[in-house]
């Protein structure tokens, strides 16, 4: 008796659980493919809502969507920013990675020759409300301005020392560590395709 | 046994006064702290858990002859999440501002208590009819209970309602209300009430009866 073991029948079990999770498996994916669409169109309109807040002297009306290959090979989307005399003015630059509880997507601002960082703007989040939700508001945002790009930000708890310093939010280290992190990504990425590519741009 | 079950129309007048989830059965206080500072943010989270719970509802009724004992709170879980994502992206595609302002409470309704607790009492047990009358039914208790406390505080937070002016101009709006001590203390307050009114009402049913049987008025 104790030799044979009774064969538990798992499919008898949880047939009803892998069913149910490939429909709603399927439900969702069909639902993210109707309504993505509209909500990176919400998304852009909010980005360029947001322009002229993060390089001064920006006319969102003439602004300028270009698509570059990152170092890592991937195309990605920015923005080359103008005065409303047609100058170039600096970039705005979409980025995104994981924070504490799930994506953090951010726009950057950037000066014409990519050297300072103009403005941080949070495109979306869902960091803890009350803590990590602080990485919204102006206060912490506004750490990242003026900042130079030539070395990667780092995220410091007390006063900073450096031009590359970031003091953390309070209670929200992890949060403050991601964003410090995303634009880092971002820059590394991004700075010298960037540069290569702009301003005399459809050459091919 | 089947006859001991509340019938629908038990089932949706409970869920709105006698079982409110928020006065009656204290179910639901992440959102009903958390989004109370306003009458549209809270009239969103209500409209979003009313979706989630009767779609849950309907879905658990209709399979409840499938569920395994063992199973069926990751049967529930399951469910509950799927339709909160789709809330969550609809809100996000159509009401984008408010869908930001929410912000981590939209997802949070997966593990709102007041949603699972109707699928193991009512939705796994009762059939189709009845789930969803509880589900509109509670759905309803719910948006009652949130825009209560979401009047009294963004009236006395921000003078307005539903956005639009209330209050005379010069009224300074109490801050505290907008913040989250306003929503412990107009939910700790409201509550008593509740209370107050229930027992006053419980003593005077008590009083007229014992009245009739004794003296016949008068007392």
């Amino acid at each position: 008796m104790s030799q044979a073991p009774k064969r538990v029948n798992y499919i008898g079990q949880a047939w009803l659980v892998i069913l149910l999770a490939l429909l709603y498996g399927g439900a969702l994916a069909g639902v993210q493919n109707t309504l993505s669409g509209k909500i990176a169109e919400n998304k852009k309109n909010e980005t360029y809502h947001v322009i002229p807040s993060l390089v001064s002297g920006a006319d969102a009306a003439k602004t300028v969507e270009l698509v570059v290959r990152g170092e890592d090979g991937k195309e990605a989307q920015v923005y080359q920013v103008m005065g409303p005399d047609g100058a170039h003015m600096g970039w705005v630059v979409p980025a995104a990675g994981q924070g504490f509880a799930d994506r953090i997507e951010v726009l950057i601002g950037f000066d014409a020759s990519l050297s300072t960082i103009t403005g941080l703007y949070v495109l979306d989040q869902k960091e803890t409300p009350g803590l990590g939700d602080y990485i919204t508001g102006a206060d912490f945002r506004d750490r990242f301005k003026g900042r130079p790009t030539d070395e990667p930000l780092v995220v410091v708890k007390s006063d900073p020392q450096a031009d590359n310093q970031i003091r953390a939010l309070t209670g929200a280290t992890i949060s403050s560590t991601s964003v410090s992190d995303i634009v880092n990504a971002a820059v590394a990425n991004l700075k010298e395709p960037m540069l290569r590519q702009a301003p005399g741009l459809p050459e091919d | 046994m089947a006859t001991d079950e509340p019938t629908a129309l038990e089932r949706f007048i409970n869920g709105i006064l006698p079982e409110n989830p928020v006065y009656r059965q204290l179910l639901g206080m992440c959102p009903t702290l958390a989004v109370t500072n306003g009458m549209k943010p809270a009239m969103t989270m209500a409209a979003a858990t009313a979706f989630v719970l009767i779609s849950a509802n309907i879905m658990i009724s209709l399979i409840r002859g499938l569920l395994k004992p063992h199973l069926r709170i990751l049967v529930f879980t399951l469910t509950i999440a799927t339709f909160v994502t789709i809330a969550d992206r609809f809100l996000a595609a159509y009401v984008y501002e408010m869908s930001k302002q929410l912000g981590p409470y939209v997802p949070l309704i997966i593990v709102n208590c007041l949603i699972i607790s109707r699928c193991e009492i009512c939705a796994s047990k009762q059939s189709l009819k009845v789930a969803a009358a509880d589900g509109v039914g509670m759905s309803l208790g719910f948006a009652l209970a949130l825009a209560s406390i979401a009047t009294v505080r963004e009236i006395l937070g921000s003078g307005t309602w539903m956005g639009l002016r209330v209050m005379p101009a010069a009224w300074p709006g109490w801050g505290i209300m907008v913040l989250p001590p306003g929503a412990f203390l107009t939910l700790g307050l409201l509550l008593a009430i509740a209370e107050w009114a229930t027992a006053r009402r419980a003593a005077k049913g008590a009083a007229g009866r014992k009245a009739a049987a004794h003296h016949h008025g008068g007392s």
